[in-house]
């Protein structure tokens, strides 16, 4: 055996391009599956963060086209909804499935630090925004209820905000201005990068009752341009829709035909990303199958040209008394030190490139153990094969008829 | 060299072998009957085409014969299995191939190792062997030559270093000294004599007469049948 182990050495030493040939085919197969597999999960995991990002179990409530609002969204247009739809919403007897209610009225203005200025969103909301819309702060803190309550001057702003305004200063305890009137920073939000509708971090929050009474150009000081509501749970988003679209209904005397506002949900965005998923999938599925093939019947190629070459020295091996089960193991011990040496450095390569592959492309790769695995096993059963098959069928051969072999 | 009648340990009897190359058919050997005794030294003599190595080939057990028999030590050949047939090419036989047949990858000592290897001689010991073996063919300074390092010659005795070193019963040499100079082939005759005294049997097959006047007799080979008209070697060389 331990013999067998040394023909087979020698035979690939000796061969050393051909070897280096078979390695490079199986080597690039496994690290092209694991590459293509592991982009292609990168990008299922980013359309999954990104529906993440708007917060979980969420519901949105827009003011919606009604014969009375105008144009709707429009600056000094009375919004459809206001202050007390949130309260209405809150109530547990009424929504028992919504958790929380986050209004927000918001506007693009101009906010003023010393010399500095920034164009953002000022949104105007609740404390409970934080949570609904699944935020965190990194600096300072977000605002409280008594804020709220007192109708307090302070801004949590986002990081584009933080640095357009006061660069690697930190903001926490600086002033700013908005509209004439003075907001005290107390925090900075966490920093999630775009969504699919803004950037989430291009925006300055401060309490609603501040906004009502500072900021608001609205007919209706009290009127919101949004409300998120979160819903106790993944699975009574449905349940708390429903309610939502009947208190809301019923408060804003209107019927099912005439509604001002429309409720949109995750689930939308869900049944989106779900089929993106999928699509994603099959598509990868696709191109490892390929990958793989291409792979294979390079590693095949190589193998069945190897041993064709090689017939003549079955020949001669058998000449020299060597048994059909001693050319079969000498074939198979080469066939897979090949295959097991292409293998490692091919999960090497696709290891390595996984993890230089981001910094490069701005695109998580994700290793999948799965078809990692799966690649490495096709690889190494296709040389094998490819290896073993030909060199046992010359090795049935009379030895003078392989020898005489082209 | 007139030894008596021993029980033959090659037997052919009415062997025939055609190829068949597309819609042609060639007859190489065309019904050859041969008894070689144990200890017995034979030349096969015969054009260019007559059928020798052909019939070399199923003496050898590298090719089986299209029909009749060949009994090897009094066993049909072609009822042996695969592993018995590797270990009677192995064990009994030693080869010398008319194209000497050595592996170009591998330096002349590990060509001459083949054998052993396949008889499970441990590593040091075949060293040992193949380098005596080489010695004796007068290439103890050529070792750790690839074949294609050496001159056609040199790699003739290689060849016949290999099919020596596992020190076989019978020797079957295709034209063993077809590539040497007279020197050289002097040397080889003298081995193959040595080796004949020693008890060996053999069969080479030559073009000239000098190397067949070496042999205890001759079979002439024409077109894929043994001349009726049998002469000694012996015989040959003194008249
Ligand atoms: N594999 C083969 N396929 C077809 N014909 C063959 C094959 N091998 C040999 N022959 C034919 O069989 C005949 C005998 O060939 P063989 O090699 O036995 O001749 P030989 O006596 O050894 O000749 P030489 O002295 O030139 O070596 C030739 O006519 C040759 O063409
Ligand atoms: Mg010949």
């Amino acid at each position: 055996m331990l013999e067998t182990f040394r023909t087979a050495g020698e035979a690939i030493r000796s061969h050393r391009m051909r070897s280096i040939l078979t390695m490079l085919g199986i080597l690039i197969g496994i690290a092209a599956v694991i590459l293509t597999v592991g982009l292609g999960k990168g990008a299922q995991q980013q359309v999954r963060d990104e529906i993440n990002k708007l917060g979980s179990n969420l519901l949105i409530v827009s003011p919606g086209s009604t014969t009375t609002s105008g144009i709707r969204g429009g600056r000094g247009s009375a919004s459809t909804l206001t202050m007390s739809d949130a309260v209405t919403l809150s109530n547990a007897a009424v929504a028992p499935d919504i958790k929380q209610v986050a209004p927000v009225a918001s506007s693009s203005l101009s906010v003023v630090a010393g010399n500095t200025n920034w164009t953002t969103n000022v949104v105007g909301t609740t404390v409970d925004w934080l949570t609904v819309r699944a935020r965190n702060v990194a600096q300072g803190r977000f605002i409280t209820q008594d804020d709220v309550d007192q109708g307090r001057q302070v801004m949590v702003i986002g990081s584009t905000v933080s640095s357009e305004l006061f660069g690697q200063r930190s903001p926490v305890g600086q002033t700013v201005t908005v509209s004439g009137n003075t907001f005290s920073i107390i925090g900075v939000l966490d920093t999630i990068g775009s969504s699919t509708t803004a950037d989430e971090d291009d925006q300055a929050v401060i309490p609603q009752t501040s906004y009502a009474s500072r900021i608001s150009t609205s007919a209706n000081r009290s009127s919101i341009t949004t409300m998120y509501i979160e819903a106790t749970s993944q699975s009574s988003l449905s349940a708390a829709y429903q309610e939502a679209t009947n208190a809301l209904t019923t408060s804003h005397g209107v019927t099912a035909t005439n509604r001002d506002f429309s409720i949109s949900s995750q689930q939308s965005l869900l049944t989106t990303a779900t089929s993106t998923d999928q699509t994603l999938t099959v598509l990868l599925a696709g191109v490892a199958g390929i990958s793989l093939l291409v792979g294979g019947l390079g590693v095949m190629n190589i193998m069945l040209v190897s041993v064709t070459e090689r017939i003549r020295e079955i020949g001669l091996r058998k000449a020299l008394g060597a048994t059909p089960s001693a050319i079969r193991r000498q074939f198979l011990v080469e066939a897979s030190s090949l295959g097991l040496s292409g293998g490692i450095l091919g999960l090497t390569l696709g290891i390595v490139g996984a993890v230089v592959l981001p910094h490069f492309l701005s695109q998580p790769v994700l290793i999948s153990p799965f078809a990692a695995a799966g690649a490495v096993a096709v690889a190494l059963v296709i040389g094998i094969v490819a290896g073993v098959y030909p060199a046992s069928r010359a090795a049935r051969l009379a030895p003078i008829d392989a020898l005489r072999s082209e | 060299m007139s030894a008596p009648p021993r029980t033959p340990i090659l037997q052919l009897i009415d062997v025939r072998k055609t190829y068949a190359t597309g819609h042609l058919e060639v007859e190489a050997l065309a019904g050859v009957s041969l008894d070689v005794s144990e200890g017995d030294y034979v030349a096969v003599m015969g054009p260019s085409g007559s059928g020798k190595s052909t019939l070399m080939h199923i003496l050898g057990c590298l090719d089986s014969p299209t029909s009749g028999l060949y009994r090897l030590a009094g066993t049909d050949v072609s009822t042996m299995s695969e592993a018995e047939l590797a270990e009677v090419r192995n064990r009994r036989i030693g080869f010398v191939f008319q194209q000497f047949n050595l592996l170009p990858s591998l330096a002349a000592w590990r060509n001459v190792e083949l054998p052993l290897i396949y008889a499970g001689i441990p590593r040091a010991q075949r060293r040992k062997l193949a380098f005596a073996s080489l010695e004796r063919v007068g290439l103890a300074d050529r070792v750790e030559h690839r074949p294609g390092e050496l001159s056609g010659g040199q790699q003739q005795r290689v060849a016949v270093a290999r099919a020596l070193v596992t020190d076989p019963a019978l020797i079957l040499a295709d034209e063993p000294t077809g590539n040497l100079d007279s020197r050289s082939t002097e040397d080889v005759l003298a081995l193959l004599s040595e080796l004949h005294d020693a008890g060996r049997t053999i069969v080479l097959i030559t073009h000239e007469a000098e190397v067949a006047a070496a042999a205890a007799r001759t079979v002439r080979i024409r077109d894929g049948l043994v001349d009726t008209g049998e002469l000694t070697g012996r015989a040959v060389s003194s008249g």
